[in-house]
């Protein structure tokens, strides 16, 4: 991926390419508002809206997954057939949470 | 210049082909990830399902005590910090602990980007920190363990049926037998599921140390590549993005 680089700039008597780090900081830096945001959420909004903060929880962590799994683990510079190979497997998981979170709720009402 | 600008030569796989455009071992680190993915999954799933099995807590946050009657709000039970004794800080801690996880998760994926330049001194520097960050978030975790397990300066007092006879105990802390904050499986799924997470950063910090102590000896510079990096990092990456959702449904939710 050397053709990437332009600029190069002289390191301990060799010639380095110049970091192109933009990207990864702002990704980091979504990651850090979002968790920020979640606390704020966790201590402002009452106990009995718990269903309006899980989903909010939830969705919060998929974004921040998404970004980590997208920019940090590179997923989506990959090719298409790779990219589904592990997003679909994924998705069916959400399936299992809903089945086994409605089980757990007639456990206790048995 | 020209070394650099020469094209790698393609690698490909024993048959001839390159299935997905991603080397072996790439597409095997994601098979593994997405199998350690279940792993996971599995676990957090049956803690939602044992959750949902028990009563909620459903009295103002401000009144809530320690009963094995009720789930705990894990807010009031993770509030401890080191060196703050006494206060209620909740979730201090374990936002702390996400944030240097989420922090040298940026460090790796900057070693990553270091290693795609071939800048074996940048690349050193951003493993470096990646381990001084799992080894920072391990030691948190030991002092959450212990504080665990430890307890609150004021025991909970617990009432049992042991053999048909209803027994009233005072208990602190919590292990595998008796639990101060709430029902039995809380403390189980606590020691299970994030006991396995710090596990998996174990042996990520082991990778990364080899794989430091490999760029350090110039083996991936001599290799012409810094794949293995980008392997141990998307590892790496993982750990982090488990511990995303074992902060959401253990510590938030």
């Amino acid at each position: 991926m050397a053709s990437e680089y332009t600029e190069y700039v002289e390191k301990n008597g060799k010639m380095v390419a110049k970091p192109q780090t933009k990207k990864i900081w702002r990704t980091f830096w979504i990651l850090l508002i979002i968790t920020v945001l979640e606390f704020v959420v966790a201590f402002s909004l009452p106990h009995h809206m718990h269903l309006l903060k899980v989903s909010i929880f939830v969705g919060m962590t998929i974004v921040k997954a998404a970004y980590i799994m997208g920019e940090f683990m590179h997923l989506s510079g990959e090719t298409k057939s790779l990219f589904w190979t592990i997003i679909v497997p994924l998705v069916f998981i959400a399936w299992l949470v809903l089945a086994l979170l409605m089980e757990g709720g007639f456990i206790s009402s048995y | 210049m020209a070394t650099h600008a020469a094209a790698e030569p393609k690698q490909l796989w024993l048959g001839g082909a390159e299935p997905m455009k991603a080397s072996y071992g790439k597409l095997m680190m994601w098979l593994f990830l997405l199998s350690d993915a279940f792993s996971f999954s599995g676990l957090l799933i049956a803690y939602g399902l044992v959750r949902y099995a028990h009563p909620a807590y459903d009295g103002d946050v401000e009144n809530f005590v320690f009963s094995n009657q009720y789930w705990p709000i894990p807010e009031r039970v993770f509030e401890a910090v080191p060196f703050f004794h006494g206060y209620q800080l909740p979730l201090v801690f374990v936002g702390l602990m996400t944030f240097i996880l989420i922090f040298s998760s940026v460090t790796m994926v900057l070693a990553v980007e270091a290693g795609h330049r071939k800048d074996k001194a940048d690349v050193e520097k951003w493993m470096l920190w990646t381990i001084l960050g799992g080894i920072t978030f391990l030691g948190s975790q030991a002092w959450e363990w212990g504080h665990f397990i430890t307890g609150t300066d004021k025991p909970t007092i617990l009432t049992d049926v042991i053999n048909g006879v209803q027994v009233t105990k005072e208990v602190f802390g919590a292990n595998l037998h008796v639990n101060q904050y709430g029902p039995q499986p809380f403390a189980d799924f606590f020691f299970f599921i994030t006991g396995f997470h710090g596990t998996h950063v174990t042996s990520g910090v082991i990778l990364n140390i080899i794989v430091f102590f490999n760029v350090c000896m110039g083996l991936y510079e001599r290799r012409g590549h810094y794949e293995m990096v980008e392997k141990v990092g998307l590892y790496w990456h993982f750990v982090d993005l488990v511990w995303v959702f074992v902060f959401t449904f253990f510590y938030l939710v």
